[in-house]
C-alpha cells in the first residue's frame, strides 16, 4: 500500500504581509510525498525553497492552504507540534553556525535530550549517528568550534539523525564544500536512505549534486511548483529549466549533442558512468 | 517572529520626509524629544499629537507598521505605567486592598506613557525615513566642530553606522538560529525564569560566534580595500541644504515655539485633567 506521509493541500505563504516587504514565497502549492521516497528539491536563489521546508516541520505557518502529516492536518488544534518536530527532522543551511556545546557529543545530544529520552538512549542515539556521518571517536570530545568545516557540518547533520527523524530534509547540504566534501555528505545521505529508508528530501540548486541521487525531482521557480517528475524524465526538459536559470548535468548536454551528430544513444544518462556505457554501447555498435 | 520587530529599520517608501537632509532629521529628532518634556498639562500634549500625526502621514509609512514598533517596549512602557499609577502620592480615587490609585498617579502614569510613547515614535520615524547611511553621515557632519577638539568623530559615525547596519542582520540570524534549534526540539517559550535562561545558551552562543564571524570578516574587507580612518577621507555623496530643507527647518521652529509658548501659558488655562 502506498503511504502517504506528507500532505500539502494549494499552500501559499507570504512575508511581512501588508507591508512594502510583502513577499510571495511561495504559492499554490499541491505536493504529494510518500514515505521512503528521495526527492530533489531545486530552483534558483529566492524561489522558495527554504519556505517551502520550513513548512515541513510547521517552523512556518501557511498563510493558506493546508498540510497533512500522516493523515493529520497540522493546523489541527490538537496537533502536537512537538511530534512533528522530532518526525520530520530539518537540517539549515549552514547547520554548523548552530553548534553551541562543549564538546561534539553533548552538541549532537542535544536533540534527543528534547525529546526526553533517558540518558542511555540518549548516549545510544548520539553514537549511532555520530557513526552514521563518520565521525571518529577520537572526535567525541573535541570542541566543535576545532573542527574542519565539512567535520562541522556533519556533525551538525547528526544532531538532526539522533533524533531518529521519519523524514529527514536537508536544506543545500552541500553549500560551500569542496567536491570531496560534497560527495562524502551525499554519499552518506544515499546510504543511510538505503538503510533505514527514511524520507529524504534534498534541497540544492545543482541539478548536478542530485542527479545521481535522487528518484523525483520537485522544481521551484518564483514560488510555484513547476515541476514534479522522475528525475530522468526532468532533465529531457532542459531546455525547460534554462529559462528558469538552472542547468542540467554537463552528461546531458553532451549526449544531446552527440545525437545531434547523428548518433544513436539513449540522452537520458544522468551520472557520468551511466553516460559512459551509453558510449561505449553505440561506438561497440558502429564497430 | 523576531522579525516583526521594526525599531532602527529603514521603510523604503517615496516621501518628503525620505527626501529631506538627514541633519534636518536628526536635528528635528533632538527637538521633538526636547519639546514633549517642556510641558505638563493636556494643552501641550495635543500639540504634540498633532505634529506627530502630520508628519506620520506625511511619512507615507502606514500606521500600522510604525506601531508594531511600540510592541517592542511594551514591558517597559506597562512598568511606567503600573509604577506611576499605583506609588504616586496623593488625593486618592480609588483604592482596591493595599492598592491606591491617586489623582496624581493618574495623571503622571497617563503622561509619563504617552511621553514614552512620543519619544519611541518621534526615534523611530526617524530611522523609518532614513537609511543607516544618511543617518551617519548626517552625524558625522552635525558633529564634525568636535572634531577639532580632538573627538574622533569619523571614527564613532563609522562605528554606529556599522551597529545600525548589523542590527537586521543580526535578527535574521537570530531567527535562523533560533528555527534551527526548534527543528532540534529546543523550547523557547515555555518553563520557569531559570528554565528559559537556560534555554537560550543554545541561541546566544551560535549567535555570539556569528557575530564575531561578522565582524572579523567585515574587517579584513575594509582593510583589503584600504580603509584607514577617516582622514583624507572625502564623499561620493557630500551632504548640502536644499529649500525643501530650509522649509521643514522652519516649521519644526514654528512648532517648538507653539510648545514653549504652551508651556508658559498652560498654568493659566483651565486643567483638564
Ligand atoms: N524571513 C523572511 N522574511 C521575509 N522574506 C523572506 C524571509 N525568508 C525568505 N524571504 C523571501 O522569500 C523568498 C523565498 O526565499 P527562500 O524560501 O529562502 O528561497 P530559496 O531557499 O529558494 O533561496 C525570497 O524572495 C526571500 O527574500
Ligand atoms: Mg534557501
Amino acid at each position: 500500500m502506498i503511504f502517504l506521509q506528507i500532505v500539502f493541500d494549494n499552500v501559499s505563504h507570504v512575508y511581512s504581509s501588508g507591508t512594502t516587504f510583502e513577499q510571495h514565497a511561495i504559492r499554490n502549492i499541491n505536493l504529494k510525498i510518500e514515505q521512503g521516497e528521495f526527492i530533489g528539491l531545486i530552483g534558483h536563489t529566492g524561489s522558495g525553497k527554504s519556505t517551502l521546508i520550513q513548512h515541513m516541520n510547521g517552523l512556518i505557518k501557511a498563510s493558506s492552504g493546508n498540510i497533512y502529516f500522516n493523515g493529520e492536518n497540522i493546523n489541527d488544534k490538537n496537533f502536537v507540534m512537538r511530534n512533528l518536530r522530532s518526525k520530520v527532522g530539518l537540517v539549515f543551511q549552514y547547520p554548523e553556525h548552530q553548534l553551541f556545546e562543549t564538546t561534539v557529543f553533548k552538541d549532537v545530544s542535544f536533540g534527543p535530550k528534547n525529546l526526553g529520552l533517558d540518558k542511555l538512549e540518549v548516549d545510544i542515539r548520539t553514537y549511532e549517528a555520530l557513526k552514521m556521518v563518520g565521525i571518529g571517536e577520537d572526535l567525541f570530545d573535541a570542541s566543535p568550534f576545532e573542527l574542519s568545516g565539512g567535520q562541522k557540518r556533519r556533525v551538525a547533520i547528526a544532531g538532526i539523525l539522533a533524533m531518529r527523524p521519519e523524514v529527514l530534509i536537508l536544506d543545500e547540504p552541500t553549500a560551500g564544500l569542496d567536491p570531496l566534501g560534497r560527495d562524502e555528505i551525499l554519499n552518506q545521505v544515499s546510504k543511510l536512505q538505503k538503510e533505514t529508508g527514511v524520507t529524504v528530501v534534498l534541497v540544492t540548486h545543482s541539478m548536478e549534486d542530485v542527479a545521481r541521487y535522487v528518484d523525483r525531482i520537485l522544481v521551484m521557480n518564483q514560488g510555484r511548483l513547476v515541476i514534479d517528475q522522475e528525475t530522468r524524465k526532468v532533465f529531457a526538459r532542459y531546455k525547460e529549466l534554462e529559462e528558469i536559470h538552472l542547468a542540467a548535468p554537463q552528461v546531458t548536454y553532451i549526449m544531446n549533442a552527440l545525437r545531434d551528430k547523428g548518433f544513436s544513444l539513449k540522452t537520458d544518462a544522468t551520472t557520468v558512468e551511466e553516460a559512459r556505457d551509453e558510449i561505449l554501447k553505440c561506438i561497440k555498435r558502429y564497430m | 517572529m523576531i522579525r516583526d520587530i521594526t525599531i532602527g529599520q529603514y521603510y523604503p517608501v517615496d516621501s518628503i520626509l525620505h527626501h529631506l537632509d538627514p541633519r534636518v532629521k536628526l536635528n528635528g529628532t533632538l527637538l521633538f524629544i526636547i519639546s514633549i518634556f517642556l510641558f505638563d498639562t493636556f494643552y501641550g500634549y495635543i500639540a504634540v499629537t498633532l505634529f506627530l500625526l502630520s508628519i506620520i502621514k506625511m511619512s507615507k509609512v502606514p500606521f500600522k507598521f510604525i506601531v508594531k514598533g511600540l510592541k517592542a517596549i511594551i514591558i517597559i512602557l506597562l512598568f511606567t505605567v503600573f509604577f506611576n499609577l499605583f506609588l504616586t502620592r496623593g488625593d486618592i480615587l480609588v483604592q482596591v486592598g493595599f492598592l491606591k490609585i491617586s489623582k496624581q498617579g493618574l495623571h503622571s502614569a497617563l503622561f509619563m506613557g504617552l511621553r514614552l510613547i512620543f519619544l519611541i515614535l518621534g526615534s523611530s520615524l526617524m530611522t523609518f525615513t532614513t537609511t543607516p547611511n544618511q543617518l551617519t553621515d548626517g552625524l558625522e557632519k552635525l558633529l564634525w566642530p568636535l572634531s577639532y577638539i580632538k573627538v574622533p568623530v569619523h571614527e564613532i559615525a563609522m562605528m554606529m553606522s556599522i551597529a545600525l547596519r548589523f542590527i537586521p542582520i543580526l535578527l535574521e540570524e537570530t531567527d535562523k538560529i533560533m528555527k534551527a534549534q526548534m527543528a532540534r526540539g529546543a523550547d523557547f517559550e515555555s518553563g520557569g525564569i531559570i528554565k528559559r535562561a537556560k534555554g537560550l545558551i543554545p541561541l546566544l552562543v551560535p549567535l555570539f560566534v556569528s557575530a564575531f564571524r561578522r565582524a572579523n570578516d567585515l574587517a579584513m574587507a575594509m582593510e583589503a580595500r584600504c580603509y584607514r580612518g577617516g582622514k583624507g577621507r572625502t564623499k561620493m555623496k557630500p551632504l548640502h541644504y536644499k529649500g525643501r530643507d530650509g522649509l521643514a527647518y522652519v516649521f519644526l521652529l514654528v512648532y517648538f515655539a507653539l510648545v514653549i509658548v504652551i508651556s508658559i501659558f498652560e498654568n493659566r488655562l483651565p486643567t483638564l485633567l
